[in-house]
C-alpha cells in the first residue's frame, strides 16, 4: 500500500537561481571575497557569452530544473535521478568520436570544451510527457566540435550514445530501455545553430541529473532528443537507432519535432503544461517547432511531418 | 486456537461506520492542501492526480477484500463495505475532477479528443461510468426495492471496474514498470476469486452461481 510521503522540501525554502546570483554580485561588489554563505561557489566556473537564440522568457529556477528530470539510467521517477546521480562519476570523462571524420578519436571532455566559445542559452524545453520548462543552458554549438573534427563528405547523420554504468547508474540495472540510450540527428539537424553540446546550467557545471557533464540540447525537438552524459559521436550515412525509437515506433518517431497537430498516440501534444509555477499554473497551447520554426521550418521543406513525426 | 471472528466481530459490530469516510477523505484534503502550498515537489498536479488515482484503485480494492476476508478468516467487514465503496467513488470522482479542471483547464477540444483518442482515458471513464450506478444504489432503499438478487447482479460491475482501474494505471506509463502491474495482478486475484471455477469446469455457468458466492 502507497502511504502519504512527507514532502522533501518546502517550495519557501527554494531561492530562484537569479535572486542569489544577484546577491552574490552585491557580495563581490561589496568587496566579500568568499561568498560561501549559501553553500554556493564563489565564482560561476563556466564564462559564458548572451546569444541572439536566448528567449526573454523567465528561466526555471535551478531547483525545478534539477529535480524534475527524466533520465532513466538513474530511474523511472522524475525525482529518481536527483537521488541517485550523485554517485555517477564525470571525471574523468571522455567521448569517443568515430566513424566518418577525419580526426577519429578518444577526446578528454576538457579538450572539447577548450577553445569552444561558451555561450548562455536560454531555450524553451519541451517534453514529450507534455509539459515544458525554461533553461538557461551553457553550452556551445554541435556544428564547432564536428568543424574541428571534421566532417567528410559522406555523413549524413550524426549518433549519439549515453555511458552504460550500471554500477553508478542504477536505472540501468532494469531493463525498462535498452542500453546505451541512443539518440540521433541528420546532418542538417547537426549542424544548426540551435543544436548545441550543454555542458552547464546557470553558468555552473551541468548538475549529474542534467546529464553531466556533457549532453545534447534540440531545442525544437522533444526532450529525449537531447540525449545526456554522452560519450560517443559518430558519424554515419545510415540514420542511426534511436531508443524511443526502438521501443515503441509508432509513439516515438525518429525526428521527434515538436508538433501540436500530430498527437503522441496515447496523448495530445495541442498543449503543454509549464512546470515550476504551482498547482493553477496555465495550460499553454503548443508551438510548431516548440517556438524555433523560423530557424528551422526550411530544414523540413517539402516533408510529410505527419508521417516523418 | 484463537477464535478470530469470534474475538474480532463483535468489536466490529460496536465500531460505527461514519469514521470511515472520515478517515478515508482525510489523505486527499492533505494531499489538495499540499499542492496548493507548493509542498509537492517540482509538479505539484501530477503528484496529486496520481495520489488521488492511486486511493481510488486501493480503496476499490479494500471494497473487494471484504467477502474474500470474510470467507477465508470469518471476519466481517460488511458493515463498512458500503463505506469503503462510496469512498472509493469519491476518490474517483476527486481524480477525474483534477483532471479536467487542474489538467485538462477545460480545454474541451482536447478533452473530447481524449474521451474517443485515449484507450488509457476511455477505459478510466468507462470505469466512472459504471462505478456512478453502484454509488447511487449504494443505500438501503435502492437494494430494498431492487431485491438482493437484482443488486447484486449489478454490484457485479465493480469486478469489471478493478481490472479498468488497473489497465487505466498500466497504460498511463510510458514503459513497463512494475507498481501499475502489481495493482493489475491484485485486481485480477480479487475478480477470479469470484469466478465460480468448479461449476464452469463441471459446465454451464449461471448467474445464481457467481451471486452465490456474493459480492
Amino acid at each position: 500500500m502507497h502511504i502519504i510521503s512527507a514532502p522533501k522540501f518546502k517550495s519557501s525554502e527554494i531561492t530562484p537561481k537569479a535572486d542569489w546570483l544577484n546577491r552574490r554580485q552585491l557580495m563581490i561588489g561589496a568587496g566579500a571575497v568568499a561568498t560561501t554563505t549559501f553553500g554556493l561557489p564563489a565564482l560561476a566556473k563556466l564564462k559564458t557569452i548572451k546569444s541572439k537564440y536566448s528567449t526573454t522568457r523567465t528561466p526555471n529556477t535551478f531547483k525545478d530544473i534539477t529535480t524534475y528530470n527524466n533520465f532513466y539510467e538513474f530511474g523511472t521517477s522524475k525525482s529518481d535521478p536527483a537521488e541517485n546521480a550523485s554517485r555517477l562519476t564525470t571525471s574523468p570523462w571522455s567521448v569517443t568520436i568515430d566513424g566518418m571524420v577525419d580526426k577519429p578519436g578518444k577526446y578528454a571532455f576538457e579538450d572539447i570544451i577548450k577553445g569552444v566559445s561558451m555561450e548562455e542559452r536560454i531555450y524553451r524545453f519541451r517534453c514529450v510527457e507534455a509539459w515544458s520548462m525554461i533553461i538557461p543552458w551553457t553550452g556551445f554549438q554541435l556544428s564547432e566540435l564536428l568543424a574541428r573534427v571534421g566532417v567528410q563528405s559522406g555523413a549524413k547523420y550524426v549518433s549519439f550514445e549515453t555511458l552504460v554504468r550500471p554500477s553508478e547508474m542504477i536505472g540501468q540495472r532494469s531493463n525498462v530501455l535498452e542500453w546505451p540510450y541512443r539518440e540521433g540527428l541528420r546532418m542538417d539537424e547537426a549542424m544548426h545553430p540551435l543544436t548545441i553540446l550543454a555542458a552547464g546550467i546557470y553558468g555552473e557545471d551541468m548538475p549529474k541529473q542534467n546529464g553531466a557533464p556533457l549532453r545534447l540540447v534540440v531545442p525544437w525537438k522533444y526532450g529525449f532528443k537531447s540525449i545526456k552524459s554522452i560519450v560517443r559521436i559518430s558519424l554515419t550515412a545510415r540514420q542511426p537507432q534511436a531508443t524511443w525509437n526502438m521501443l515503441s515506433p509508432r509513439e516515438y518517431g525518429f525526428y521527434s519535432n515538436v508538433n501540436p497537430n500530430v498527437d503522441h498516440p496515447r496523448w495530445t501534444q495541442a498543449s503543454e503544461r509549464p512546470i515550476g509555477g504551482g498547482l493553477f499554473t496555465r495550460r499553454k497551447q503548443t508551438q510548431m517547432f516548440n517556438g524555433y520554426g523560423q530557424e528551422v521550418a526550411g530544414l523540413y521543406k517539402g516533408m510529410d511531418l505527419t508521417r516523418n513525426f | 486456537m484463537f477464535n478470530l471472528p469470534a474475538f474480532f466481530n463483535p468489536i466490529l459490530r460496536k465500531v460505527p461506520t461514519w469514521p470511515v469516510y472520515l478517515l478515508g477523505v482525510v489523505p486527499a484534503v492533505v494531499y489538495f492542501y499540499w499542492a496548493v502550498t507548493n509542498q509537492l515537489g517540482t509538479d505539484p498536479l501530477q503528484m496529486l492526480e496520481r495520489q488521488l488515482g492511486r486511493w481510488a484503485l486501493q480503496l476499490l480494492m479494500l471494497t473487494l477484500l471484504v467477502t474474500p476476508v470474510r470467507k477465508l478468516t470469518g471476519i466481517s467487514f460488511l458493515k463498512f463495505r458500503r463505506a469503503f465503496g462510496l469512498t472509493a467513488f469519491f476518490y474517483v470522482v476527486f481524480h477525474l475532477s483534477t483532471w479536467l479542471v487542474l489538467d485538462k483547464q477545460f480545454f474541451w477540444n482536447e478533452i473530447l479528443a481524449d474521451l474517443y483518442k485515449r484507450p488509457y482515458i476511455i477505459l478510466g471513464m468507462t470505469g466512472f461510468l459504471l462505478l456512478t450506478p453502484l454509488a447511487l444504489t449504494s443505500n438501503k432503499f435502492s437494494l430494498r426495492r431492487m431485491g438482493p438478487l437484482g443488486w447484486n447482479r449489478l454490484h457485479r460491475l465493480s469486478y469489471l471496474v478493478v481490472i479498468l482501474g488497473a489497465v487505466h494505471f498500466v497504460l498511463v506509463r510510458k514503459v513497463w514498470e512494475s507498481d501499475p502491474f502489481l495493482y493489475l495482478l491484485i485486481a485480477l486475484i480479487l475478480v477470479s476469486y469470484r469466478i465460480p471455477w468448479k461449476r464452469l469446469r463441471r459446465g454451464g455457468l449461471s448467474g445464481a452461481g457467481i451471486s452465490a458466492r456474493g459480492g
